[in-house]
């Protein structure tokens, strides 16, 4: 096997002591980054982002890519231990987690959730070294009209596949699309969307743009809750961890089904917060004890955190294969890329076989890594949340604040990442999603690019996207997802008035 | 959030925010479309303009966002309470210091805004004393100084104070 051996250089690339000791640090910070409430997986990369200029690529993305690892974890702490989900996806572990904390079993609880993390994101590793490169092969073949279609495609599946209104998420998407073309055409040297402002000319850094929308709109949510947290308490001793571990196998049923749902939603890029609910519910469907779930049933951790770690993990697998990421993390590592000197998408398994194989081989190790500083550090994690609000908020927004000037030394940028944090406040308040919004605009150049050079190749006939069979598939594919919403809507009204009695809808 | 029975909570309605955001939208929309039809939105010698993609962008948005304020303004159900007046209190305590800290950047340099945020926050909102507040403001704006300027030598914003200590 091929990939095997690539992957073995790739573990020679990740034990340099450089590159191993950036993945301890990666992690570390990934987990305090994860349990602070304004900093996240995507906003803490984006901070970080402009200090990785220094290094070589494969170990700046080592070190970024440990810290969404270690994120993906910290999420689960503050959700057992405080009952505030620490990111998004663990809000459904809260559900069974905190009753299990209240009940005094909080360290069996983590260490089912950090074990069921740790799962999840195997299988999904597993799942990139395998089916990654077969999938970059495949896309070597595409043109202009092909990528346009698989961008398409990933687009569409945020509005046939996301729980919000398909209109409020095709907003969100389109202010990111029209948001990445402010400033220079670099085709044509053309000025959008300036309005004959200087500052505007340089357009909108999606760097910035996530600091704000993430970081500072999740400081000013957790304000409206008040300003104290109270938690409880957490050891995990050596026999707990053996207890628990011995008992998780009987949930192997649970935890395939999780990899399975969260691989899925990684890869299409609905991401890990869908994927951790859609994972509870069905496990608890499933389950003899469904009307149990809720009040601390260990398999309501097992699920979601299984799913969230498999989907945040696979989401890189088309990032890498195709340069369409799936989560807005990935999103931010791929516009690392970019500020890199990479050109991502199918070429980099060929050009950059150390880059992508050493940052493979370090998922492996970064998550056992993880897994093992998460199990020992909790107490040293958890302590992190008894700083007091007033201290962990005003230093959040001051790291925010450096984080946006050292994108570009601007000033301006400052300013922009506060009205976005605004921006992303209301708009999270009134379930626009966020994620397509970050996608678009990390992606938008690229789209635009792969649809010029298609109409070029045509001449301006549309009809290329559905010259062939394998561009007219996925557009195909992609369109069925934009009218799935429609045709629901449109069932459910048959429906309605089929049976004029029952106004209840499930 | 108030449950259907319950009258509104005294404060923000969210009907009004969601007719607010969706108009901003299309008129953000309307602004896309209005410029790039002046750049030029059709198909110009050498292929598709500067315009072309962003019209077909803003044109989407501005429908999808009409949309959404037509539904919005047309909603018969209970309307919510999208922020209650104690809510609302708390947010802007956060939200004005942070905008005084950004606006106070563009000439006072970040580390003393910095450090006086920190102290605002712990001084009115977290119950700490003046000195307490002062002092940990300073511990952190001197950290990361040390940490941006001297360790990874990255330069940031400094005003009057950093050029009289001689950076």
């Amino acid at each position: 096997m091929e990939q095997l051996g690539l992957l073995f250089q790739g573990f020679a690339v990740a034990l340099e002591p450089q590159n191993f000791v950036l993945m301890v640090i990666g992690i570390v910070l990934g987990v305090v980054i994860g349990v602070l409430p304004g900093l996240g997986g995507a906003n803490g990369v984006a901070i970080l982002l402009p200090l990785t200029f220094s290094l070589p690529p494969v170990s700046a993305v080592i070190l970024l890519s440990c810290i969404y690892w270690g994120a993906l974890f910290g999420g689960a702490i503050t959700s057992i231990l405080f009952n505030i989900p620490g990111e998004p996806w663990s809000v459904a572990t809260t559900f069974d987690g905190y009753p299990m904390a209240q009940q005094g079993r909080a360290a069996e609880a983590l260490t089912a959730a950090f074990t069921s993390s740790f799962v999840g994101a195997f299988f999904a590793i597993v799942l990139i070294t395998f089916v990654a490169p077969a999938v970059a092969g495949f896309a070597l073949k595409f043109g202009p009209p092909e990528f346009f279609a698989v961008m398409f495609l990933a687009f569409a599946s945020f509005v046939g596949m996301s729980r919000t209104a398909p209109m409020k998420t095709l907003t969100a998407m389109m202010l990111g699309f029209l948001l990445a073309a402010v400033g220079m055409d670099t085709v044509t040297g053309q000025l959008r969307m300036t309005f004959g402002s200087v500052e505007l000319m340089r357009g909108f850094d999606f760097l910035v743009l996530v600091i704000g929308l993430f970081g500072i709109s999740e400081i000013l949510l957790s304000i409206e809750e008040g300003l104290a947290f109270r938690g409880k308490q957490a050891r995990i001793t050596l026999s707990t961890v053996l207890r628990t571990w011995r008992e998780l196998p009987r949930y192997w049923a649970i935890s395939l089904r999780s990899s399975l749902i969260g691989c899925w939603m990684g890869i299409t890029p609905a991401g890990a917060t869908p994927a951790s609910f859609m994972s509870y519910g069905v496990a608890k469907k499933m389950s003899r004890h469904g009307a149990d779930f809720g009040k601390g049933r260990i398999e309501g951790v097992i699920a979601p955190e299984t799913a969230a770690h498999a989907a945040g993990t696979s989401a890189l697998l088309p990032m890498l294969a195709l340069g369409v990421p799936g989560s807005p993390t990935a999103a931010v590592l791929l516009g690392g890329l970019m500020m890199w000197g990479l050109q991502p998408g199918p070429m980099l398994f060929v050009e950059q076989k150390d880059f992508v194989w050493g940052l493979i081989a370090s998922m492996y190790m970064g998550n056992l890594v993880g897994l093992a500083i998460v199990l020992a550090c909790v107490p040293a994690f958890a302590a992190i949340l008894r700083i007091p609000f007033a201290v962990v908020a005003s230093t959040i927004l001051v790291v925010c604040a450096i984080g946006a000037y050292t994108v570009h030394n601007a000033w301006f940028d400052i300013l922009l990442m506060l009205v976005f944090g605004v921006v992303g406040y209301v708009l999270k308040k009134l379930d626009y999603p966020l994620a397509p919004m970050v996608l678009a605009l990390v992606l938008g150049d690229r789209t635009e690019q792969a649809f010029r050079q298609s109409l070029l190749m045509s001449q301006g006939d549309v009809a290329i996207f559905w010259a062939n069979p394998l561009v007219a598939t996925i557009m195909a594919a992609g369109i069925a997802l934009l009218v799935w919403p429609l045709a629901n809507w449109a069932w459910g009204q048959i429906g309605a008035l089929a049976r004029p009695k029952i106004t209840e809808t499930p | 959030m108030s449950g259907s029975m319950q009258p509104r909570a005294a404060g923000v309605s969210r009907r009004a925010v969601e007719v607010v955001t969706a108009s901003a939208f299309a008129a953000i929309g309307i602004v896309g479309l209005w410029d790039s039809s002046r750049i030029g939105a059709g198909w110009g010698t050498d292929g598709p303009q500067s315009g072309y993609f962003p019209f077909w962008i803003a044109l989407i948005m501005t429908g999808a966002s009409l949309f959404t304020l037509v539904s919005a303004w047309r909603d018969a159900g209970p309307d919510e309470t999208f922020l209650t007046r104690p809510q609302l209190g708390l947010v802007l305590s956060i939200l004005a210091p942070a905008t005084a800290f950004v606006l106070a950047i563009a000439w006072a340099g970040l580390y003393v805004p910095a450090a006086l945020l920190i102290a605002w926050f712990m001084a009115r909102l977290g119950g700490y004393s003046w000195r307490a507040g002062l002092l940990t403001g300073a511990s952190i704006a001197v950290l990361s100084f040390v940490t941006f300027e001297i360790w990874f030598l990255v330069p940031l914003p400094k005003g009057p104070l950093e050029t009289w200590l001689g950076y």
